[in-house]
């Protein structure tokens, strides 16, 4: 350990060699020091990483025996079952790879599979980086970036569902092509286009191909390399601890900590990614049949981030579709084909200037929030969950109604309810956990923590002890008291404004007394820490815990 | 983290059970090279590291040992992997290997099995080097102060405006405009192009091949349906029309076309004597044939077909996104999002006792859209 081994001659060689052309040598230990720092959480995005990059590898693969075309051929291969049945070459094609090619059932079914996690790991990612706070400046653009990736990852699905032309992936671009026709004015032609013609003719698939395998993939692509350039750049946030501040990121080094661990982990995801496909098979297409518009299974489900589209499209009703001069206007399409999608990725996109807009808030933040220290944001994001999860089990009523023996029609009147419910619902009790938390914080920031020893006082009177925190809890508890975000000259001008009308610049006008009015409501229930020092409270009872805690320091 | 902070209070003797994911045990064999109380202290490795923790040469030796085994389990089960190809041997003539479905699931599971088992091998190895044979430990790195300093800025837009003006861009309004007017029709080309992507819409959703006169087969058969064949009540039948050898109706062999199936698709229902609701009017009872009543299967909400009928309360259900239609009052929606009733076909029989259609649909067929209820 202490000599330090000579770089091989031909590595040497090969730096040099690039090192003359390019002058890297300093750039190439600056990056290889980049700190990574430590927290499961900042796994998800990995996770995402990796199952895109299988998706290409295995999308590569695929690509040499599928054919897109919907010329119709009658099926003459070594599947026995759909001998004879008309069907398109993009069908027989998917079939062929599935029991012609060796190892192409495999590779279909890992391309699918990392598709569903790829999206799934995009979503927790999301939410990591939405509930702490990771969004907030310098790191919006990156959040910008990253809601792109999440709408075009979704489409991107939708479109490589829809190639094989099975049944149920042509009833997905039948209810495409149904929300396309309901826009006014324009949805006819759009269809027309991008059909080639009326449904389902015969260019889509080719036309799906060519968005699906080339133009989304390589806009993913180019928005990742972009979303980690700027990663990389702005550095990593982190949550609160020891040692660790808005001026300092703490964690692994990139070379050779990080990169151990992080090519340990691909190889985990893709074990696991390839397990699944091994072991639990999914859209068995060879089982489905080829598609026709006339024909249907109850009880199909579209991959699962279609779902919340699929609840949507479900439960709204029709009360309010309107004809303009005997034009129509279906908005039991419309909305929430169209506009309930809108308003959740406009709004995921638009979050952090909304919020910084209301706060008032324009520092640059490198320590995440923890959820509880930001109870609306949190509380907006928990509802934001439930209705996306309300639609999502939406999706699945006609299964949910089949399992529990529950009348179809319902279940579409619980949903509906609980669409409008459940996120208001969710939102108060959010916030009041979050506030729960606030004050238990301020509690153990104050009094240290419930040590489980009970003792008798001379008096007779039974007293819990309470110890001192750790240091790294106190740092965790403090960092409270550093992000808070309160435009105090916003949420001063309501309060003056209720009591002596007078205004203070900020807050006037409609706009400004809006904002003055949100920033009240996103700050008035924070519980205060203003003052609050590390263990002055009197419920502190220093005696029997003390020795102990010195013990720990020392081990530390 | 603070529930977790706190019970690390609790002392050292339980740790173990508490210690945050991804950081190593504290075993017996750490040994800390320097403490937190001295963040520059200097270890062998590369970096002056806050908290280090090296494992003992005997556990890095016992760990190279477990990281070893795991790769030689993957380099076996890569192996394995090649062994499973081509232990599944490709289709040759008439001896269906893979292409049988139970055969095809073995080699599934014997190719993706072995192939986990490599990958995770690989995983397995690479995680207990980095957590039990490299020394653990964090350093700090300062973040870097974003914004630019105002000399730099100022640097920056002095020198962009003089270069500005020094072009002329900004001087120049005539160069400026003509410039960007230039750009328009270029910038328009691409969307232009796409023009022939489709034909017009026209009011080609609005027909379909249906006309009077046409005679009706069962789906999937060329079989001419008879008044007869929905003689029981409550009798469904989905139908399409009759397209001869070589007649002109777009359609290949005696095959209608996909589009053509989509349009043309109906369901003929007989519903009993006297169950027809007052709410049709009589125009839409003159539709109907001897109770026996066709709607198209096509969903007005999104065009799935609306494939479930229900004889007992003559209620047409689409399974996609349950709108429901009430066969015995004109197809009119009574619950889910379809905007419109199923466009009915005015059907009659023709001299052999052939059900007929009298016409085309009553409305445009499938997907509401926006000029669907007006008239041509």
């Amino acid at each position: 350990m202490s000599t330090t081994t000579q770089a091989p001659k031909a590595l040497r060689g090969v730096g040099n060699w690039i090192d003359d052309r390019f002058h890297l040598a300093k750039t190439g230990e600056k990056n290889l020091r980049k700190v990574f720092p430590n927290h499961w959480s900042f796994m998800l995005g990995e996770i995402a990483l990796y199952s895109f990059i299988i998706l290409l590898v295995t999308g590569v693969f695929l690509t040499l025996w599928f054919n897109p075309s919907m010329a119709h051929t009658t099926y003459e291969g070594s599947y026995q079952r759909l001998n004879g049945v008309q069907m398109s070459e993009a069908y027989a094609s998917t079939l062929r790879i599935d029991f012609d090619v060796r190892g192409g059932f495999l590779v279909r079914q890992i391309h699918h599979w990392a598709a569903l996690i790829f999206v799934a790991s995009l979503v927790v990612h999301m939410l990591r980086v939405f509930f702490t706070g990771a969004f907030r400046k310098p790191r919006e653009i990156n959040w910008l970036i990253g809601v792109g990736i999440f709408t075009l990852a979704m489409l991107e699905g939708l479109f490589g569902y829809s190639l094989p032309d099975d049944l149920p992936s042509g009833m997905g671009v039948r209810i495409l092509q149904g929300v396309m026709l309901s826009l006014p004015v324009v949805g006819t032609y759009i269809s027309m286009f991008l059909f080639g013609g009326e449904f389902p003719g015969e260019d889509i698939i080719p036309r799906l191909y060519m968005l699906h395998i080339l133009l989304i993939p390589g806009i993913l692509l180019a928005l990742i390399v972009a979303h980690f350039m700027i990663l990389w750049h702005q550095k990593h946030t982190q949550y609160p601890g020891t040692g660790r501040s808005e001026k300092k990121v703490v964690g692994t080094p990139m070379f050779p900590g990080f990169a151990i661990k992080a090519g340990g982990f691909f190889f985990f995801v893709f074990a696991v990614i390839v397990a699944l496909s091994a072991f639990v098979q999914i859209n068995p297409i060879h089982l489905f049949g080829p598609f026709t518009p006339t024909a249907i299974t109850s009880g199909l489900q579209p991959d699962w981030y279609m779902g919340f589209m699929e609840g949507s499209l479900r439960i709204f009703p029709n009360w309010l579709d309107f004809p303009i001069f005997g034009y129509a206007v279906p908005t039991g399409v419309l909305v929430p084909g169209l506009v309930i999608p809108g308003l959740i990725f406009g709004g995921l996109a638009a979050w952090p200037f909304i919020e910084q807009w209301i706060t008032g808030d324009k520092r640059a933040h490198n320590v995440a929030d923890r959820p509880r220290n930001a109870p609306v944001r949190t509380a907006v994001g928990v509802a934001g969950v439930v209705f996306y999860g309300i639609l999502w089990l939406a999706g699945a009523n006609d299964i949910l109604s089949h399992t529990f023996s529950i009348s179809l029609y319902w279940t579409t009147y619980f949903f509906r309810v609980a669409a409008i419910a459940g996120p208001i619902i969710g939102f108060i009790v959010a916030k009041r956990i979050c506030l729960g938390l606030q004050r238990r914080d301020r509690e153990t920031l104050e009094h240290g923590y419930e040590s489980g020893t009970i003792q008798q006082l001379p008096s007779g009177e039974f007293i819990e002890v309470h110890k001192e925190s750790s240091q790294e809890t106190v740092h965790v508890l403090e960092s409270k008291t550093e992000v808070d975000r309160i435009d105090d000259e916003a949420i001063a001008s309501v309060e003056e404004s209720e009591s002596d009308g007078v205004e203070a610049p900020a807050a006037r006008g409609l706009k400004g007394r809006l904002r003055a009015k949100l920033a009240h409501w996103y700050t008035k229930d924070n519980v205060s820490f203003e003052g609050v020092e590390a263990h002055t409270g009197h419920h502190l009872h220093h005696g029997a815990g003390h020795e102990e805690h010195e013990e720990m320091a020392g081990s530390h | 983290m603070t529930d977790k902070s706190n019970s690390n209070d609790n002392g050292a003797s339980d740790g173990s059970a508490d210690r945050v994911i991804g950081t190593p045990s504290p075993s017996e064999g750490e040994t800390i090279v320097a403490g937190a109380d001295d963040p520059g202290a200097e270890h062998p490795g590369a970096y002056p590291a806050e908290e280090t923790h090296a494992h003992s040469e005997e556990e890095q030796r016992r760990a190279e040992k477990t990281a070893a085994v795991w790769f030689l389990i993957a380099f076996l089960a890569g192996i394995g992997f090649f062994v499973a190809y081509f232990a599944f041997p490709p289709n040759s003539a008439g001896e269906p290997a893979i292409a049988d479905p139970q055969i095809g699931q073995y080699s599934n599971m014997a190719l993706g099995g072995t192939l986990a088992l490599a990958l995770f091998g690989i995983g397995a190895g690479m995680t207990v080097w980095a957590r039990r044979i490299m020394p653990h430990y964090e350093v700090g790195s300062p973040y870097d102060e974003l914004p630019s300093s105002p000399e730099e800025k100022g640097s920056f837009g002095d020198f962009f405006m003089r270069s500005a003006d020094e072009s002329g861009f900004t001087k120049r309004p005539l160069l400026r405009r003509t410039l960007l007017l230039s750009m328009v029709p270029l910038g328009l080309a691409p969307i232009v192009l796409l023009r022939d992507t489709g034909p017009l819409p026209g009011d080609k959703l609005k027909h379909t091949l249906w006309e009077d006169g046409l005679r009706m087969v069962v789906e999937g058969t060329n079989k001419p349906i008879k008044e007869a064949d929905l003689a029981e009540d409550g009798a469904m039948i989905t139908a399409f029309p009759l397209v001869e050898e070589g007649g002109g109706h777009g359609g290949e062999g005696g095959h209608l076309s996909l589009n053509d199936q989509a349009k043309t698709v109906v369901l003929l229902i007989k519903i009993p004597e006297g169950d027809f609701k007052p709410g049709m009017t009589e125009q839409q009872m003159n539709w109907t044939h001897n109770g026996i009543v066709a709607y198209s299967k096509i969903c007005t909400h999104v065009g799935c077909p609306a494939a479930l009928y229900e004889r007992g309360s003559h209620r047409i259900l689409c399974p996609c996104h349950q709108s429901t239609f009430d066969a015995a009052e004109g197809a009119k929606v009574v619950f889910g999002p379809a905007h419109r009733p199923l466009p009915q076909l005015p059907i009659g029989v023709d001299d052999e006792g052939y059900l007929i259609a009298k016409g085309d649909f009553s409305e445009a067929v499938g997907p509401t859209f926006w000029d669907a209820e007006k008239g041509d």
